[in-house]
Order: C-alpha cells, then sequence, then structure tokens
C-alpha cells in the first residue's frame, strides 16, 4: 500500500515527496498537469530567508517584519518556526543544486547567496535566481525527485478525497487520458494543490489552474477552512493581460508615478497599503506608471529579464524607454485548509494540507513577498515529516461508496459554452465585489449574481464531447469548484465587518481592537461560517 | 482575420479555419476560439507569461510559445512535432520528460564550493528552460532515432556538469554518451527556436570536449579510424 499520497507537484508537494522518500517511504506524487507547469515556476522575486548576506539580519528580524504584515493575525509559533528554518531550507536548495544568484567574496557556500529587498522587509532578505526563482527552485526540485525515482503520476486531476467520519484514505481523481475516475489510496494524504487566485479569471497573476480544487475537496470531507476573505493584490501588474510586473522592479529602485509624473506613495509600503494607493488612483479615473526608465537598459537585462520580455510582448512597451502601465491584480491567497502545528487539517484524520492551499497561520491578514516559496519548501519539509509519523494507523476504510461520472460532470443534453461566460464573468464579478476595496452591499450582492452563475452552470452539459484528453472537462470542474469557493470567499468577507492587511472593508474601514479568525466548515449539510477570537 | 489549425480527434487529422478578431496574443486567440466558437478546441497552457512550457505550438512550421507570440492573418497552427499527440494540439510530453531521467541531469554529489557572480553565469542560461519541448520538435535527429536524448536534457546535463558544486561529473559524462552528444548532428535547429535563448548545440558541442577530457571520444570518428588504420 501506497504510504503516502501528495496531491499537486508544485514546490509545496515535490518539497514533500523528496523529504519522504529520502526517508524511505513509499510515496505517490498525483498532479493535473506536469509538474513544471505549476504556478511555482512563476515567482519572480525571490524567497526569505535571514541569511545577512548583504546587511546584517537575523531570524528575530524576519519574525517580526512577517508578523506584522500579518496584521495580529499570524500565529506566533508557526511563524517562529518558519523564519528559523529558512536559513537551513536554503541550505537544502544550495545542495541540491539551485543556481542562485550571487555575490563575490564570500566566506561560505551560503554567504555567496545575493538577497535583494522585497516591500514589508526590513531587510534585503530575498534570495533569488535571477527573476526566475520559482522555475529556477521548482525545476532543481523536479530534478532531484526524477533522481529519486519518486512515482510522479501526472494528468490526474482530484476530483474528492475518500474519507468516512472524517478519516481520510486516499483521494479519487478524474484521469484526463482515460476519461474516467481512478481512485488512489494511501495511509497517509497531502494536499498540496496551490491557492484560489484564478477564480478571479481575467483579474489574476495567477495560473489558470489555481483555482483551489483542493480547498473545496478538503471542506466537501469535512475540513476546516480559515481566513479565506484575505486575498492580497499585487500593486503591479500589466495594465490589460494583469501579468505581473515582479516586486522587485520597486525593490530595485522603481517609482510609482502617476499620469502627471508624480510618486503618490512610498514604493516599498506593504503590499496592500500600495495596492490600495494605486487603485483609488484609478478609481479617479487616472492611470498609474512603474517608472524603470532610469536603471537603464543594461541593469534591466541583467536583474529582470523577463519582465523586459513581458512588458514587450503583453504591452507592447520597451521599459528602458517608456513608462508601464500597471494595475493591481489578485495574487494570493492567504485562506485556505486550516491546519494545526503539525499541518494536519482541521477536522480531518490522516490528511495533510501544505503551500498556498493551506493556512497554516504564517501569513495572516497579509503575505510578505518572499514568504510564500519559503512556505513551501520549509513547510513541505515539515508537511512529510509529520505524514511519515502516521504510517502505523491502519485506516483501511470498507466499501467507499461506489462513484459515478454523473456526480461530478453532467451527462444530459446540452452544450458546455456558457462555463466559458461563466467564468469571465465571475472573475470580473469577484474583482469589483470582493477587490482591494469591499463593502456589504456589493458582497451581498455578488452573493446573488452567484447563485444566477450556479443555476446557468447547472445547465452546462459535457455530454456530446469527447472527453478522452478534454481540456473542457478540467475546465468544468476548475470552474464548478471556482463557483464553490466564491461563496465561501464572499460569505466570509461578508463576515469580517472590520478592516485589516488585505481585506479593505470601505463599510467598516476601522480594524477591531481584539483579533479573530473566520472559519468555514459544513455541519448538517449546511456552511457554517464562525469566528474565533484569537489568544494572542 | 482567419488561422488554420491542424486538428486531430483521436483517429484522425484535419484542417480547420478560425475567423476571430486580432488578439494580442496566440494563447488569446486559441481561448477566444474556445469560449466563442469551439469548445472543443483542445491546447494546453499555464502561466500564460512564457514560463511554464505548456503551450508551445508549431506556428507556420516553426515552434513558439502561444502565449508569447503575436498572432497573424493566414497563420497555421499544428502540434509539436515528435510528439504523439493527444487531442488537437495538447501532446503526450511524459517521453520528452523521460529523456531527463535517462540523461542524469541532477546534481549527483553536493560538494562544499562558494560560488561567484562569475560562477552564477556558468548555467544561467541552461537554467532558465522552462521544458517546452520546443528544441526537441525542433531536432532532425529524432526522425531517425527516437531514443536521441535531445538538446534540453543534454542542456540540463551540461548545467549540472559545469556546476562547481557537483562533486561527480563524471557520472553526468558517463549517461549522455549512448544515443547523446555524439549524436548530434550540430545543424543549430535547437537553439533557432528556443523561446528562452538557450544555445543547446553549444552545449554540446562543450559537453563534447569535457567528454574527451573524461577519457571518451567520438564513436564516430573511430569506426573512421579502423577504417583507415590498415593503410597506416
Ligand atoms: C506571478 C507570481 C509571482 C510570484 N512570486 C513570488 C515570489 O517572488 N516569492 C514568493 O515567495 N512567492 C511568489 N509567488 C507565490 C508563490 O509562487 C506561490 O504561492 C507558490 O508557488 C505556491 O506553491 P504551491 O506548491 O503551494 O502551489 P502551486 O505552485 O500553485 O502548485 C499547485 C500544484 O497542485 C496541482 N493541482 C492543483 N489542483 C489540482 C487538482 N485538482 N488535482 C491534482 N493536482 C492539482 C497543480 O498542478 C500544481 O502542481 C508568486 C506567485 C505568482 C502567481
Ligand atoms: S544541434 Fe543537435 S540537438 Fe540541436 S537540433 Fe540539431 S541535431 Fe538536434
Ligand atoms: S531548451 Fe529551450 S526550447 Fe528546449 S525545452 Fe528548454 S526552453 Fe524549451
Ligand atoms: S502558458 Fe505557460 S509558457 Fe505559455
Amino acid at each position: 500500500m501506497i504510504d503516502i499520497l501528495i496531491i499537486g507537484a508544485a514546490g509545496a508537494g515535490l518539497s514533500a515527496a523528496l523529504t519522504a522518500k529520502e526517508e524511505g517511504a513509499n510515496v505517490v506524487v498525483a498532479t493535473k498537469r506536469l509538474p513544471t507547469q505549476s504556478q511555482t515556476v512563476m515567482a519572480q522575486g525571490g524567497i526569505n530567508a535571514a541569511l545577512g548576506n548583504i546587511e546584517e539580519d537575523s531570524p528575530a528580524l524576519h519574525i517580526e517584519d512577517t508578523l506584522k504584515a500579518s496584521h495580529s493575525l499570524g500565529n506566533k509559533e508557526m511563524i517562529r518556526k518558519l523564519c528559523e528554518k529558512a536559513p537551513q531550507t536554503i541550505e537544502r536548495l544550495e545542495r541540491y543544486g539551485v543556481p542562485f544568484s550571487r555575490v563575490d567574496n564570500a566566506s561560505t557556500p551560503l554567504s555567496s547567496i545575493a538577497q535583494r529587498k522585497l516591500g514589508g522587509a526590513s531587510r534585503k532578505r530575498a534570495c533569488y535566481a535571477q527573476d526566475y526563482t520559482g522555475l529556477k527552485i521548482l525545476h532543481t526540485l523536479y530534478d532531484r525527485a526524477l533522481a529519486m525515482d519518486i512515482d510522479i503520476r501526472s494528468e490526474l486531476m482530484l476530483l474528492d478525497l475518500i474519507s468516512q467520519d472524517g478519516k481520510v484514505s486516499g483521494a479519487l481523481f478524474w484521469d484526463i487520458a482515460s476519461a474516467d475516475i481512478v481512485t488512489i489510496k494511501a495511509k497517509s494524504v497531502i494536499l498540496a494543490t496551490g491557492g484560489f487566485g484564478a477564480i478571479y479569471h481575467g483579474y489574476t497573476t495567477n495560473a489558470y489552474g489555481s483555482t483551489g480544487d483542493g480547498i473545496a475537496s478538503a471542506l466537501r470531507a469535512g475540513g476546516v477552512l480559515r481566513s479565506m476573505e484575505f486575498v492580497q493584490f499585487h500593486p503591479t501588474a500589466l495594465k490589460e493581460s494583469h501579468i505581473l510586473i515582479s516586486e522587485s522592479a520597486r525593490g530595485e529602485g522603481g517609482y510609482l508615478v502617476d499620469e502627471d509624473g508624480n510618486r503618490f506613495i512610498d514604493e516599498l509600503a506593504p503590499r496592500d497599503e500600495v495596492a490600495r494607493a494605486i487603485f483609488n488612483k484609478i478609481a479617479e479615473g487616472k492611470s498609474v506608471y512603474l517608472d524603470i526608465r532610469h536603471f537603464g537598459i543594461k541593469k534591466i537585462e541583467h536583474l529582470m529579464p523577463q519582465e523586459l520580455h513581458l512588458c514587450k510582448i503583453h504591452a507592447g512597451i520597451d521599459p528602458s524607454k517608456e513608462l508601464i502601465p500597471i494595475s493591481p491584480t489578485v495574487h494570493y491567497t492567504m485562506g485556505g485548509i486550516a491546519v494545526n502545528e503539525k499541518f494536519e487539517i482541521e477536522g480531518l484524520k490522516n490528511c495533510y494540507a501544505v503551500g498556498e492551499c493551506s493556512e497554516a497561520g504564517v501569513h495572516g491578514a497579509n503575505r510578505l513577498g518572499g514568504n510564500s516559496l519559503l512556505e513551501i519548501v520549509a513547510f513541505g519539509e515539515e508537511a512529510a515529516k509529520s505524514a511519515l509519523s502516521n504510517l502505523k494507523e491502519s485506516n483501511e476504510i470498507k466499501n467507499s461508496s461506489f462513484v459515478k461520472k454523473d456526480d461530478y460532470l453532467n451527462l444530459a443534453d446540452g452544450d458546455i459554452k456558457d462555463i466559458y461566460a461563466i467564468r469571465k464573468e465571475l472573475g470580473k464579478m469577484l474583482f469589483e465585489s470582493a477587490g482591494i476595496i469591499r463593502d456589504e452591499e456589493g458582497l451581498k450582492t455578488a452573493l446573488e449574481k452567484l447563485e444566477e452563475f450556479k443555476g446557468r452552470f447547472e445547465k452546462c452539459s459535457v455530454a456530446g464531447l469527447d472527453t478522452i484528453y478534454s481540456e473542457s472537462v478540467t475546465d468544468y470542474i476548475e470552474i464548478k469548484n471556482s463557483l464553490y469557493i466564491a461563496q465561501i470567499l464572499l460569505k466570509s468577507a461578508i463576515a469580517r465587518k472590520e478592516s485589516r492587511g488585505a481585506h479593505y472593508r470601505s463599510d467598516y474601514p476601522k480594524s477591531e481592537e481584539k483579533a479573530y479568525t473566520v472559519t468555514v466548515s459544513i455541519k448538517q449539510g449546511n456552511l457554517s461560517i464562525e469566528m474565533d477570537k484569537k489568544e494572542n | 482575420m482567419k488561422i488554420t489549425i491542424n486538428r486531430f480527434n483521436g483517429t484522425k487529422t484535419y484542417k480547420k479555419e478560425f475567423h476571430i478578431d486580432r488578439v494580442t496574443t496566440l494563447l488569446n486567440a486559441l481561448y477566444h476560439i474556445k469560449e466563442n466558437i469551439d469548445p472543443t478546441l483542445t491546447f494546453s497552457s499555464g502561466c500564460r507569461s512564457g514560463v511554464c512550457g505548456a503551450c508551445a505550438v508549431m506556428k507556420n512550421g516553426k515552434e513558439v510559445l502561444a502565449c508569447s507570440t503575436t498572432v497573424e492573418d493566414t497563420d497555421v497552427i499544428a502540434p509539436l512535432r515528435y510528439h504523439d499527440i493527444q487531442k488537437d494540439l495538447k501532446v503526450d510530453k511524459s517521453r520528452t520528460k523521460e529523456t531527463l531521467k535517462r540523461a542524469n541531469a541532477y546534481l549527483h554529489t553536493y560538494k562544499d564550493e562558494i560560488l561567484t557572480a562569475n560562477d552564477e553565469k556558468a548555467n544561467e542560461r541552461q537554467s532558465d528552460c522552462i521544458l517546452c519541448d520546443s528544441c526537441y520538435s525542433a531536432c532532425p535527429v529524432f526522425a531517425v532515432n527516437s531514443d536521441f536524448l535531445g538538446p534540453f536534457s543534454l542542456s540540463r546535463a551540461y548545467r549540472y556538469a559545469v556546476d562547481k558544486r557537483e562533486g561527480d561529473s563524471m557520472t553526468l559524462i558517463n549517461a549522455i554518451q549512448q544515443n547523446g552528444v555524439w549524436d548530434c548532428t550540430l545543424c543549430g535547429e535547437c537553439t533557432a527556436v528556443c523561446p528562452q535563448n538557450i544555445d543547446p548545440k553549444s552545449d554540446i558541442l562543450n559537453l563534447r570536449s569535457l567528454s574527451m577530457q573524461a577519457g571518451f571520444s567520438d564513436p564516430n570518428m573511430m569506426s573512421m579510424n579502423f577504417g583507415t588504420s590498415g593503410f597506416l
């Protein structure tokens, strides 16, 4: 029998898989695309660790910065764990051969790694590999995973966890190649399926597949979700395409200017503040630009070759000569599957979550740039260690009920086209109502509209499609999950009647004195939204 | 504007024309068709920003990333070459990924080494690879030898071979002798199509030098030597 089934093969999934395999466990990794087609490859800016290579730094300062950004919603213990584990995590990556950018005249291997400053950080703390940090980390982990002969099964799309009374014993997948449902059973399951930013379709930097599939499945199986109202907006994406222009552009000294050429905000203030300042300008009908012309082409080519290329292809501009038109956009989802300090999902047994799909208490109301790559690699390892300690327990579930295709797909007469219109309208609606600035009325109207989308979705059918290798079927499942997650996001955002971090309510612009978290679970078949006061 | 897509429905290939309005990228054009005209059109994508390697296709006979290329009237779009087509533009990349394993492209034995900015340059380009398979599709060797390790795997082997942290480059060099560096014709097609400006051809040449330094020799030359040795 498989010891550990890991779902998702990006940074979090592969980090966990390597640890588990190194410890001799029988591991299977299932993922809906190829591992290198995961969102982690898109991370540009860097991965945080208080190495102090450029200026004096310490884990204590890293902890302080992270706690501050979390706006009292961070879990101190988890943040401490993360920040203290950071140097060791970079060392692990160094040993795997990640080709980090370097500085000269270092005295040890680790101190040769270049570091840059990202927003909200008090020090130059983000280790990077030009502006391909996520790409180079993930590909190196992948090479390592191939070397270790890890059983990676691609094009398997998670449908649901197999669980009984909260005991998880495996998962059901849509096999894209055979167009059938397959079951994988395991002693422990780790969800590493990423965030849900892509439900803001058309208004996000995220990859298409970040639709919160794993988060939805955890809730359906009886798990708890936490902080789903906290969505991070990145201040600088290209205006029309919402392609990211990395924070490193500002970290290196880029300016934000309005159409009159005036700077209007400290470029390195925390993301939520910068995003709101830009949003307010845009709401006034003004355009906002990123100005990196003063870097000169040489520096741009050296430090941000990827940005240069993206500006050319998606906006048709040369950033060494022209201003870059920008807009804030959905970038990261702080909320997700509630896990405890051992990464066990609250409400479930034998099941863990790690990476952006989880809410492990390290980001709270706002995530610091560079902390997410750190989280996925560092906690990937930790989650695997927890799962490894849960292999003895036998949890064979008898007669797991028989699942049919039409439990997941509408096979009745009809056609599928409307799902794409729904996806688009949903993205726009969420950006407008559950965006940078929210209010009760907008959120409630969105909930009503959502019911209409659901009604339309129910009429969509995959009948008449050849479902083998069909991308329409995977889109169908993703959009179904998107609608499900959207409801949770909206209800959580309504429940938080205050402003905190990335969640800004114009009808409640102040933070309440006592911090609390909003959790979501299913009780007697109904969504239950609860507020937990924090004891911090 | 009109674009033609070479499609495959599991049994037969056929051409299909679509009339669409002007859009920024080819990927946006494919999405426009899927969302508004024909939802069965099948293709792969992910990041839409040129880093996940999912969307490589042929445009007018040349490999491109759909998300990073423009689209013009009369363009003809087809799936990558030397890959099994699953449906329309979606191809099976499992076999190409197998070549990474055979090429042993990973850091074998870590050695403590203090790297410099110059060392970073040694394999910066090679590690920009997004595994889009464009070079594999462009490589003529696959027409005659489907076991060839191919350009991206060899570039990746080179990446680790020149990494100063690699304490066992010999194992790497060993793994790329068979169906590897000597099977390349040095035609440069891979280099010409790589969206990341990687130069597998040069990497292969460099790997040949490293192989010779390690005591290997060109098997093609050897057979020639056998043929002429009698005259000397
Ligand atoms: C443009 C961009 C730039 C960023 N830059 C930075 C940065 O500089 N620094 C930083 O720290 N963070 C950055 N981030 C955030 C960071 O990249 C992500 O939070 C992180 O990579 C998430 O990793 P993950 O392993 O949790 O999930 P992902 O990388 O999202 O991977 C999820 C995995 O799960 C699989 N999966 C999903 N659904 C299913 C399903 N139903 N069935 C099977 N498999 C499934 C996917 O295929 C994939 O393999 C950036 C994000 C973006 C979008
Ligand atoms: S140079 Fe070699 S690897 Fe590259 S395309 Fe030509 S034969 Fe193939
Ligand atoms: S070497 Fe270039 S063309 Fe080949 S897979 Fe890598 S990025 Fe694509
Ligand atoms: S969609 Fe990722 S490279 Fe084109």
